[in-house]
């Protein structure tokens, strides 16, 4: 539950949102991502309220969540050719992305027999495809090798070079240290500590 | 170009859910052979009087039918939430209409699938003489498979977030079907009979105004029941 928190990230910034479990890091995250309506308050988008104008939001997120959310039963390439289609994308992006993902040659393999880390690259490619202009990632470097973390890096510095921004919910700065701008702390739904303000309005 | 983005979405989504259900170990082989199952008990249950059979054959078909796309309703939602694939789902821009269409379709073929394998068991186990009018019958088993869907592929969306959603959905959904159960076996009965009465016409029509007020409601409802 949230109680209260406000604060505001810029055009070309990447925030961490730190805190301990239950601290509503991930309700943060939802609630920006339009998958979770606030009872009071409002939260923006990109200019976009979350809940009047959440169709438009959805057009401008990519939302990483704890869970990869990918089809099991279907191989890495028809999960890809899945989110080209719902994107309206040609399926012709759809090999270059499993090949920048590291999952080239497994392309045809079901993703039940991918490992969590290979399953987390994989989200990752889809997250790709939709080229967001703001990053919403939930724990974005749990299961990834030093490749992976290095390739969640890559991704979020290219939004951020064209002019996105990044919100990624954290246990440990380490992995992200090189492309944070600063930290939000959230302890029991409220800012606990860091700078809430905004370098720039996005 | 938007209506044809949203006719790629609703084709993508059905043939995500008809190739997950194709590889799944309980998925289309899984259905079909409790559907078979439960005609063979039902059979059974009747004894070996033929006429009785003949009798009781459009009742068992549908039974069978409807306890087996229970279960497909069921895991066409549930595909969506193992691994948390609903979310992303969600996240997708375009209207919600076309996941709901999406899945309509996938259901359809589905359950279209199993009524044939259905039927096909039926009309040798319960000894139905095909009729003059098969292409009437037909038509009625199409329109009942139909209304099913529709409304079937609605409750499931609605109680796929539940904890007790294999509970949830028959509950649900039973009481909602029992005029098409009606109209269907009605028309059907009056088909493979003589239909002296011409009583399958009103069935027919009851069958149609429902589907079509059920399509319609569905539709517009999904919208909120998914964003629940």
């Amino acid at each position: 539950m949230l109680r209260g928190v406000t604060f505001e990230v810029g055009r070309g910034e990447t925030v961490a949102l730190m805190g301990p479990n239950g601290s509503g890091k991930s309700t943060v995250l939802r609630v920006l991502a339009t998958l979770i309506r606030p009872n009071a308050g409002n939260a923006g988008v990109a200019g976009l309220d979350s809940v009047r104008d959440a169709q438009d939001v959805r057009g401008r997120v990519g939302y990483l969540a704890h869970t990869p959310g990918l089809y099991d039963d279907l191989t890495a390439r028809e999960n890809l050719e899945f989110a080209a289609d719902m994107l309206g994308l040609p399926h012709s992006a759809v090999e270059a992305t499993l090949e920048r993902a590291g999952l080239g040659n497994v392309s045809l393999a079901r993703v039940r027999g991918f490992s969590a880390g290979m399953q987390r690259r994989l989200a990752l490619a889809r997250l790709m495809m939709r080229r967001p202009e703001v990053l919403l990632l939930d724990e974005p470097y749990a299961n990834l090798d030093e490749a992976g973390v290095e390739l969640m890096n890559s991704v979020i510095s290219e939004v951020i070079e064209s002019g996105g921004t990044a919100l990624l919910a954290l246990h440990e700065l380490a992995p992200a240290r090189a492309i944070l701008d600063r930290a939000i702390t959230l302890a029991d739904g409220r800012v606990a500590a860091g700078s809430p303000q905004r370098a720039a309005a996005h | 170009m938007a209506a044809r983005d949203d006719w790629r979405r609703v084709r993508a989504i059905a043939r995500k859910d008809l190739t997950t259900e194709l590889r799944a170990k309980a998925g289309f082989n899984g259905v079909a052979s409790l559907a078979v199952t439960i005609l063979v008990m039902l059979g059974l249950s009747l004894g070996p009087d033929g006429e009785s059979l003949r009798n009781a054959a459009v009742g068992a078909v549908w039974l069978a039918t409807l306890f087996s796309g229970v279960l497909a309703f069921n895991r066409s939602f549930q595909v969506e939430l193992e691994g948390g694939a609903l979310e992303p789902l969600l996240l997708y821009p375009g209207p919600r209409w076309t996941i709901f269409a999406g899945k309509l379709v996938a259901n359809l073929i589905f359950v279209s699938l199993i009524v044939v394998i259905v039927m096909m068991v039926g009309i040798v186990l319960f000894g139905i003489t095909i009729p003059d009018r098969w292409l009437a019958l037909a038509g009625v088993t199409g329109l009942g498979v139909f209304g099913l869907v529709v409304l079937g592929t609605f409750y499931a969306s609605m109680s796929s977030r539940s904890r007790a959603r294999e509970v949830l959905l028959p509950l649900l959904l039973f009481p909602m079907l029992v005029p098409v159960l009606l109209a269907a076996t009605s028309a059907s009965k009056a088909l493979l009979g003589a239909d002296l009465m011409q009583e399958s016409g009103a069935w027919i029509r009851l069958l149609i105004g429902y589907d079509l007020v059920f399509l319609i409601a569905t539709f517009i409802a999904f919208e909120h029941v998914i964003e629940a």
